[in-house]
């Protein structure tokens, strides 16, 4: 496959990465560290936040709008309820919806993307048409629909991210498990007269699994985004919750007063607990991806 | 792999393979609205609590909430409703919007023609400077310029698109005082008085969150492409047999990510319609995505699905369009085509 010339300097780079190697280790294992890194992060987020749960709905009317101080880094609202407390709890709770949409979305890309290797070309071309048809609807209005057919609030949210995020994932398991039924030893399985469900756990599924696994950790940015993006929206979480995308549609109406601290902090802790997400996927992934086994 | 799908895509004549697409997206559109008729349907939210309120309807006489949920169509069945509703859409009849008291059709017009340009200067604007920005970052790979643009759209990737649309309002309509804070056109001015510029300095703000948000995906895409191709054995020998980078970059680099790059950018039409129902929301910008967000909460059937299937009218025209480009324009599919 790789020309000679290619394999050469592919030399040198490793080489020159071999440097590094005294502080760091080897590139992967600086990924992998990292990644786990953010993993604790997010872990972490997701506690501090259930713990602050009760106190980020403590209404205290004797600090109410109060500029970003020391006591209050993220200020506090027109109720005088700590933003700081309130931004965790709701990114708390995103990271918690979020594994749950995204289980639940891998779960279905996985079934599909392996019924549609498994079941022959009839099961291919539906399952086909649908993933075309789920992606001709621009996602946030089909998650508004899917959200407004489970009457809005917690079940809408829930439902509407994770039947809507499979379909790139499933693309992506279908076209590797098609690629793995063409081995020898699945060819030799089928002969030997094993049916297609018996291949599809026993050959193709332990084959996705790495690929699902990053697949999932980088389903959790889309999954939060949506989820902020369609309670921000009203077809989300309901009001009382402290869900980020409550926070910032409240924020709206106290902008033109120039109460920039409530919108500014709690969307900047989403960017960033997004990009912790990516940065975790990146480290996954370049444990699980063999193609990255020699840097 | 690529070859052999090329030749079997080819193999057909440029009408057949165009009927054969606009069947398959007559069909897909077909399927479209009747899962959203069904997931509407579904919603267990009642029209009439949604819209006059619990207490509004508690001070109402029998006759009154009958004939409103005649007009809301509560208790006539899903199947039935569906078929009225498709038949009539085939003679062009799009319904009566039930919050706006006014053909669907109507509506959608109105909406779509401020949205549209909204959304086309969005399209354009990301799609030219992702492909750029995206050259930029793949030729330059590992150098500052790739890591700032790569940084830039990794972090706008993970941005939603309403905050960013809520820190472009405080800084430029709430700080600065330099552009107004919503709507499409001043409040209070008659629709006469109201000109070009007036409409311009209204969608600026919008359009350009669009854009923002928009170019990060195109970039890093083209990136990614360029990175492959820059990597290939051909453009290794290119340049061992002395060709200069600029040189490499216009006969091989530009060449082989064109195609992908328009997917890519009709891709980018659901992305951005998507975008723009948040945006505007923030901006409270008159438009079809408002339209949708005010249709979804208000249990608004007919708007809401002909905002849905007029959307994914437009997704699958440009998927269609990239499909027939591409044919156009890729060499391999041209010369299966003439037989040679």
């Amino acid at each position: 496959m790789m020309g000679p010339i290619t394999q050469r300097r592919k030399g040198r780079l490793a080489q020159k990465l071999q440097l590094h190697n005294g502080i760091w280790g080897n590139r992967r294992k600086t990924a992998a560290v990292l990644g786990a890194v953010c993993f604790l992060v997010l872990a972490a987020v997701a506690l501090a936040g259930w713990a602050w749960r009760e106190e980020a709905a403590a209404v205290d009317f004797s600090r109410k709008n109060l500029a970003p101080c020391l006591r209050y880094p993220f200020g506090t609202d027109w109720m005088g309820r700590d933003m700081f407390v309130r931004t965790m709890t709701g990114l708390s709770l995103s990271i918690r919806l979020g594994a749950l949409t995204a289980g639940i979305s891998a779960v279905i890309a996985l079934t599909l993307g392996l019924a549609s290797a498994a079941l022959g070309k009839w099961a291919d071309g539906v399952i086909g048409f649908v993933i075309d048809m789920v992606l001709g609807i621009p996602h946030i209005l089909l998650l508004v629909l899917v959200s407004c057919a489970a009457g809005k609030g917690f079940r809408g949210v829930l439902l509407g991210i994770s039947l809507t995020h499979w379909t790139s994932l499933a693309r992506l398991l279908r076209a590797e498990a098609l690629q793995v039924k063409e081995s020898q030893y699945v060819k030799i399985a089928r002969r030997l007269g094993k049916g297609p469900w018996y291949v599809a756990k026993e050959h193709l599924a332990p084959h996705l699994l790495p690929q699902l696994a990053v697949g999932l950790v980088l389903l959790f940015p889309h999954a939060i985004l949506h989820e902020a993006s369609i309670t921000f929206l009203g077809f989300g979480l309901p009001p009382e919750q402290p869900a980020i995308g409550v926070i910032l549609s409240e924020s709206m109406k106290y902008l033109a007063m120039g109460r920039w601290w409530l919108a500014l902090f709690p969307g900047l802790l989403l960017v960033l607990i997004v990009l912790l997400f990516y940065a975790a996927g990146n480290g996954l992934s370049s444990l699980v991806d063999p193609g990255q086994a020699h840097e | 792999m690529m070859k052999r799908k090329a030749r079997e895509n080819g193999a057909a004549s440029l009408p057949g393979f165009l009927l054969g697409k606009m069947l398959r997206m007559a069909l897909l559109l077909l399927c479209v609205s009747a899962v959203t008729f069904a997931l509407v349907s579904a919603s267990p939210m009642d029209p009439l609590t949604a819209n006059i309120g619990q207490t509004a309807l508690g001070s109402m006489s029998q006759e009154q909430i009958q004939k409103l949920e005649e007009y809301w169509g509560v208790g006539v069945p899903a199947g039935q409703r569906f078929l009225a509703w498709a038949s009539d859409f085939f003679r062009g009849d799009m319904g009566v919007s039930l919050l706006y008291r006014q053909p669907v059709s109507r509506i959608l017009a109105e909406k779509l023609a401020n949205s549209l340009w909204l959304m086309a200067a969005a399209w354009v604007l990301s799609g030219v400077l992702g492909f750029v920005l995206g050259v930029l970052a793949g030729a330059r790979r590992g150098r500052w310029a790739d890591r700032i643009i790569s940084g830039y759209a990794l972090v706008m990737a993970s941005t939603p698109a309403f905050w960013l649309a809520l820190v472009l309002l405080m800084v430029f309509a709430v700080w600065l005082r330099w552009l107004p804070i919503g709507l499409a056109v001043p409040i209070g001015m008659d629709a006469a008085s109201v000109t070009v510029t007036d409409r311009l300095v209204h969608g600026i703000l919008p359009a350009l969150t669009l854009s923002l948000t928009g170019i990060s995906n195109i970039a890093l895409h083209t990136r990614e492409k360029l990175i492959q191709v820059l990597e290939s054995d051909y453009v290794l020998f290119a340049r061992a047999r002395g060709e200069g980078t600029g040189r490499i970059l216009i006969q091989h680099g530009l060449r082989n990510i064109l195609l992908p790059a328009m997917t890519l950018q009709f891709a980018s039409v659901s992305e951005i319609f998507g975008g723009s129902v948040l945006v505007e929301q923030v901006f409270s910008y008159p438009g079809l995505g408002q339209a949708a967000v005010t249709a979804g909460l208000g249990g608004d059937v007919p708007l809401l699905l002909g905002i849905t299937v007029i959307s994914a009218a437009i997704v699958f025209a440009g998927n269609l369009a990239a499909d027939v480009l591409y044919a156009v324009v890729d060499p391999r599919m041209k010369r299966a085509r003439s037989g040679r």
